[in-house]
């Protein structure tokens, strides 16, 4: 297997440029939206909004404005976090969600049969249906790219290096490093799913915020679907015992009243 | 800030995929009530034996349908089962509960049918000799045997819907493991109703009626109860409620469809009015605890909408 490969995102540089929506849009040749009229949010400059079936890529814009004076931007390029241990492939019926080699998760469109489990496990709101091809779709990592020794067309494609792409095992140690830094200038600066012994075990598209996550639409501490599994199952047989045994004792009176009823009538 | 739940996205499980829940659990649980009755009913019973392995039977042909109909790419339904790029290899995940779901309503739906032609065989109505001939086989010991399993099968489509929501990442859903116990006993609640108001046309008697309308209530006390569980369960998320699926839960399924007939049970009533109600709640119940998580969308939240 080759090295796990990822995406470092320090939030800190990005200019909310969207090239890298451009780029991830023309490379993997996503198809425009409603015929390429596009509606305006009307509330915010960030009119992608979110990350779907057809945007593999979203540039977030954070507007945090007390006055027209009093305030900052917060940009960050969200993706796929190709987690180490992903929602997504673990509750997929047909198994077209792989792990390639390089720790990267893949959604195999001709395989996929349109069933969105995998939107609804994904605790960051990654995946949906792309109406082209009737299927899920997120970002592959440049699947294709990588393979043929290429980098992905969004990091590729950054003019601020905020994307960086790399080996996990050189990004982790540069974004430390560059947290320190930030520090150092009195930022706070955190990384989010850096950390391999934390949620998901480390996410393979992690990212440097300087706000709580939630405030980039980041849930704190994301989890797997199957957390609830087993409990979830066990309170079903007892619901369903509990109901047989009612079902039953209800049987056994009728027997012991008809049985009553005929002794009494000898 | 909002719990984690709320950053993920909605699945649309919505007009396909709330029948399907719906007609599943009534399917799975008229079907287990008929499999108690084959094994321990008596001679006046086969009515209601009859009307619930038919009910089973087309429930799990709609259901199937309705499955089918939601997936977007209808033709490739068959990947839940086999490995499409590997034949003939079994797709089957254990820990997914969408992947055994899709066998367990195959099976289901086998299981019941084979019953509903044991039944149709026993009245004499079916024409075709091949069909005939499976229907005379499930009768007797083999009507048991086929009903022991397919009697666990409805239990279990009808809970699994409810496990396969906690084994997500959405609000409501995945923010309370009592989901799969709160549709089995909507599933049986329903199936008992169903056969109440189906199981008189085929001749059911009074004694038979009775039983069913005892044992329907007593799974309207169990829902209720875990309904109750359920919404405490949830804690910080009970806000999401605050919306038309809240008092649609409050109004439609609590009080219209377990308290109301609950009450005309225990007046001794005719049964037909508290079974619709019943199966009206039951309805409404998937409605609201599909629709309410579906309307939370991530973006939403997140720019503090």
């Amino acid at each position: 297997m080759a090295e796990a490969m990822g995406f470092f995102t320090d939030t800190t540089v990005c200019i909310g440029c969207k090239a890298c929506e451009v780029a991830c849009k023309e490379w993997n040749q996503l198809p425009a939206e409603n015929g390429g009229i596009r509606e305006l949010s009307g509330d915010s400059y960030d009119n992608t909004r979110r990350l779907d079936g057809i945007h593999w890529r979203h540039v977030r814009f954070i507007e945090q404005f007390k006055g027209p004076y009093d305030g900052r931007w917060l940009m960050m390029s969200d993706v796929c976090k190709h987690c180490v241990q992903a929602g997504c492939l673990e509750v997929c019926p047909t198994g077209a969600i792989i792990r390639t080699e390089f720790d990267t998760v893949v959604i195999q469109s001709d395989v996929c049969n349109g069933c969105r489990a995998c939107i609804a496990a994904c605790p960051f709101g990654v995946i949906d249906i792309n109406p082209v091809s009737g299927t899920a779709q997120k970002c592959t990592l440049c699947y294709d790219r990588l393979k043929v020794g290429l980098e992905p067309a969004c990091s590729k494609a950054c003019p601020t290096d905020s994307i960086q792409f790399g080996t996990i095992a050189e990004l982790r140690p540069r974004a430390q490093k560059r947290v320190d830094q930030l520090k150092a200038q009195g930022v706070e600066a955190h990384l989010y799913g850096a950390d391999p012994t934390g949620p998901l075990g480390g996410l393979n598209s992690f990212y440097l915020l300087v706000d709580k996550d939630e405030v980039y639409g980041l849930p704190h501490k994301p989890q797997l679907p199957s957390r609830n599994l087993t409990k979830s199952a066990g309170f079903s047989v007892l619901s369903a015992g509990v109901l047989g045994v009612l079902a039953l004792v209800g049987l056994r009176k009728r027997r012991m009243d008809q049985v009553g009823g005929s002794g009494g009538s000898n | 800030m909002p719990p984690d739940t709320f950053f993920s996205g909605a699945p649309h499980w919505t007009w396909f995929i709330v029948p399907y829940f719906y007609v599943g659990g009534l399917a799975g649980g008229a079907y287990f009530l008929a499999a108690l009755l084959e094994w321990f009913g008596q001679p006046d019973d086969r009515p209601v034996i009859r009307t619930g392995y038919r009910v089973a039977a087309w429930g799990a042909i709609v259901s199937g349908v309705l499955l089918t109909i939601d997936l977007g790419r209808p033709l490739r339904f068959w990947h839940m089962l086999f490995q499409s790029a590997n034949l003939p290899a079994i797709m089957f995940k254990p820990w997914s509960p969408i992947s055994f779901g899709a066998w367990a309503i195959l099976l289901f739906g086998l299981f019941a049918v084979l019953s509903a032609l044991g039944s149709a065989a026993e009245e004499g109505r079916l024409q075709a000799p091949l069909l005939r001939a499976v229907g005379s086989v499930v009768r007797g010991g083999v009507a048991k045997l086929v009903a022991a399993v397919g009697g666990l099968l409805g239990f279990f489509v009808a809970g699994y819907t409810g496990v396969l929501l906690s084994v997500t990442n959405r609000p409501i859903w995945s923010d309370s493991p009592w989901l799969g116990a709160l549709f089995v006993a909507s599933g049986a609640s329903t199936g008992a109703a169903a056969l109440i108001l189906l199981a008189p046309a085929r001749g059911a008697t009074t004694r038979s009626l009775e039983w069913l309308s005892s044992f329907d209530s007593k799974a309207l006390v169990v829902e209720l109860v875990v309904l109750a569980i359920f919404i405490g369960s949830l804690g910080a998320v009970n806000r999401a409620w605050l919306s038309v699926w809240g008092l649609l839960l409050l109004v439609g399924v609590v009080w219209l469809g377990i308290l109301a007939p609950l009450r005309l049970h225990m007046q001794g009533r005719p049964l037909a009015g508290a079974a619709k109600l019943v199966l009206l709640g039951g309805f409404l119940l998937r409605l609201a605890t599909m629709l309410a998580s579906e309307g939370i969308d991530r973006y939403r939240v997140a720019a503090g909408m």
